[in-house]
């Protein structure tokens, strides 16, 4: 049985601009168990970095939670978050060339993460931080080199050190691998999946790309313009696609497949809609081939606990 | 430390550039002869009792009528030695130009860095400040502020208090370039995210700013301090030189310019040249320095 970790509880982020309020979120609640891997994927401006920030408590003006719940083992955490941040919760950002101070060792940078929070003398905080630049496959004894001197996917070995080097119960990885090529991508989600299983974090996996998610995650969500459209287990999402905007994503993956190399891509008709100008009902209808009368006017709840879609009422699965 | 430096890209094209090297010595020795002006100057210049009035108006290697003396670079009208008033006079220059250009420095920076990382109402409060201040001349506002506080210390301490006065006067009018630099450079380096790293691990707001962005908006600063020495030396000349500035008793450059323009036109050339061409090459030094600093520590001129 699943132990639930991270419980978000109808949460809503709104900017609030001069022209009038933004929902950049809307009434999303989703369960992390303990020690999965969730994937959250969606189109750009689908609402999945803004849910990472407010799980962090990291939103900045004009952004900000207006209602819902964040619960962490038990414990509610929207209201004081510093107290999780970076200890219990870590955060992977996308850009490894801009999340290290390019003016300090990386060794340096560890020591300070680990001294925040922890009880540990200098010595043992450094000793911690050798052993989880170990843990990542750098060489401890590069613990005074500078950002600059390691690539790109080192790099990010060394954020995944960071994350990992307060013992967090969840990581909120924001497209980690995006800036990376293809053959260095795979090796850190590769480590990122073996180093979070021996520890028994979950992670959240924040991406736009179905093949990460295919190879990486237990369970996937699928956002649409700041609302939750689909949740299941990673195979199930996958193999059988209930909302019409996870359908569309999967088919626009490309494949390769040379004897396809003519056959144009699959592409979603239009484009997201702007958050000030939403459509009324379900968010998605303007673009989905199956919109009846209905989806005009209501938005649909979620079924099944799986989808969002009126075509999905009354179904059993 | 110091084989790290001379195996930097900096070292590298420093010696390679003449106009770098020739800055740089002629700065040196200027800075070097202005701590050292006690042992080089061959006479005291603000001892009164060493003074013979009847060496006034001696002409640069020329033997006094009188008294048969003779001076490197002349005298001046009360028989004082002229390039040891010049060493003094470098002393008080330089000392003013530096600590002006610390002041500046550091309520710039500090300005700065606070605008650019708060934001809102306290960085529009602060930038609007600057706006206003650059529409006036800095000679003016360094008038303004330099009179003001004349006005206010009491007789007896204004001409102990003159470079202090002198010093804030020129300091806080030339904060603005760095506030200016510093805000700019802080708004790009607060929206990378190892600055959202360091808000994760719980810094506050004066940790992230002094501990990690700081140390990344520093390199333009070192090349503005430079030029703005230049300027900050200048200030000092003009203010001295229209007798607002140094006191009599503590000669600065411009005080002996403004003392040498009085006997232009009688004929005694050499005690308005000598200080005049002194200033000059410090300025022209500082500041071409200042350039090169600027174009190498520049990456996108490269």
């Amino acid at each position: 049985m699943p132990e639930p970790l991270l419980e978000l509880k109808n949460i809503s982020v709104k900017f609030h601009l001069r022209r009038g309020q933004l929902t950049a979120v809307d009434d999303l609640s989703l369960t992390v168990n303990r020690g999965e891997i969730l994937g959250l994927v969606g189109e750009s401006g689908a609402g999945k970095s803004i849910t990472g920030l407010a799980i962090m408590g990291l939103l900045d003006h004009p952004g900000r939670l207006e209602s819902g719940e964040v619960w962490l083992s038990g414990e509610r955490i929207d209201q004081q978050p510093e107290r999780v941040r970076g200890s219990a919760i870590s955060m992977i950002f996308q850009d490894p060339l801009t999340s290290l101070n390019p003016l300090r060792t990386i060794g340096d940078q560890l020591v300070e993460t680990i001294l925040r929070h922890s009880s540990l003398t200098v010595a043992q905080a450094k000793e911690r931080a050798r052993e989880s630049l170990h843990d990542v496959g750098i060489d401890p004894d590069r613990f005074d080199a500078y950002p600059h001197a390691f690539s790109g996917g080192m790099r990010q070995r060394v954020v995944i050190a960071l994350a990992l080097s307060t013992d967090p119960k969840l990581i909120i990885a924001d497209e980690p691998t995006t800036a990376l090529d293809v053959s260095v991508q795979a090796q850190i989600l590769e480590l990122l999946k073996t180093l979070c299983a021996r520890r028994n974090a979950a992670v959240i996996l924040i991406t736009h790309d179905m093949g990460v998610i295919a190879e990486t995650t237990d369970r996937v969500a699928v956002m649409y313009a700041g609302r939750l459209v689909e949740i299941g287990q990673t195979n199930e999402v996958l193999l059988a696609a209930e909302h019409p905007y996870t359908r569309g994503l999967m088919a626009s993956t490309p494949v390769i497949d040379v004897a396809a190399r003519d056959k144009p891509l699959h592409q979603i008709p239009g484009a997201m809609p702007k958050l000030d100008a939403l459509p009324t009902g379900c968010a998605f209808h303007p673009r989905c081939e199956f919109a009846e009368h209905r989806c005009h006017l209501e938005s649909p709840p979620q079924f099944n606990n799986r989808v969002a879609c009126w075509r999905a009422e009354g179904e059993a699965l | 430390m110091l084989r790290r430096f001379l195996a930097s890209d900096l070292f590298f094209d420093f010696v390679r550039s003449p106009v770098a090297l020739v800055s740089f010595v002629v700065v040196a020795l200027m800075i070097l002869s202005a701590i050292f002006a006690n042992f080089l100057a061959p006479t005291n210049p603000f001892d009164p009792a060493s003074l013979n009035l009847m060496n006034g108006f001696t002409a640069p290697m020329e033997p006094n009528t009188f008294t048969g003396e003779v001076f490197f670079l002349g005298t001046d009208d009360q028989g004082r030695d002229l390039f040891s008033a010049i060493l003094f006079g470098l002393r008080v220059s330089l000392f003013v130009g530096m600590m002006a250009v610390g002041l500046a420095m550091v309520l710039g920076v500090t300005l700065g860095l606070i605008a650019g990382y708060v934001g809102g109402w306290l960085d529009n409060f602060i930038m609007r400040f600057a706006d206003i201040q650059m529409t006036f001349p800095s000679i003016l506002i360094a008038m303004l502020i330099f009179g003001v506080a004349k006005g206010l210390l009491p007789a007896s301490l204004r001409d102990e208090m003159a470079i202090a006065v002198l010093i804030v006067s020129i300091g806080l009018s030339e904060w603005v370039q760095f506030a200016r630099t510093v805000r700019g450079s802080t708004l790009v380096e607060k929206e990378k995210e190892y600055v959202a790293a360091a808000r994760l691990i719980g810094l506050n707001q004066w940790q992230i700013m002094a501990r990690h962005i700081l140390p990344n908006v520093l390199s333009p600063v070192l090349v503005i301090a430079t030029i703005t020495l230049a300027l900050a030396i200048i200030a000092e000349a003009t203010l001295s030189f229209l007798g607002v500035g140094a006191p009599r008793t503590e000669p600065s450059l411009g005080t002996l310019i403004r003392i040498g323009q009085d006997f232009l036109f009688s004929g005694e050339w050499w005690i308005l040249l000598f200080p005049a061409l002194t200033l000059l090459a410090l300025a022209l030094s500082v500041n071409l320095f200042g350039d090169w600093l600027r174009d190498t520590l520049n990456p996108r001129l490269k």
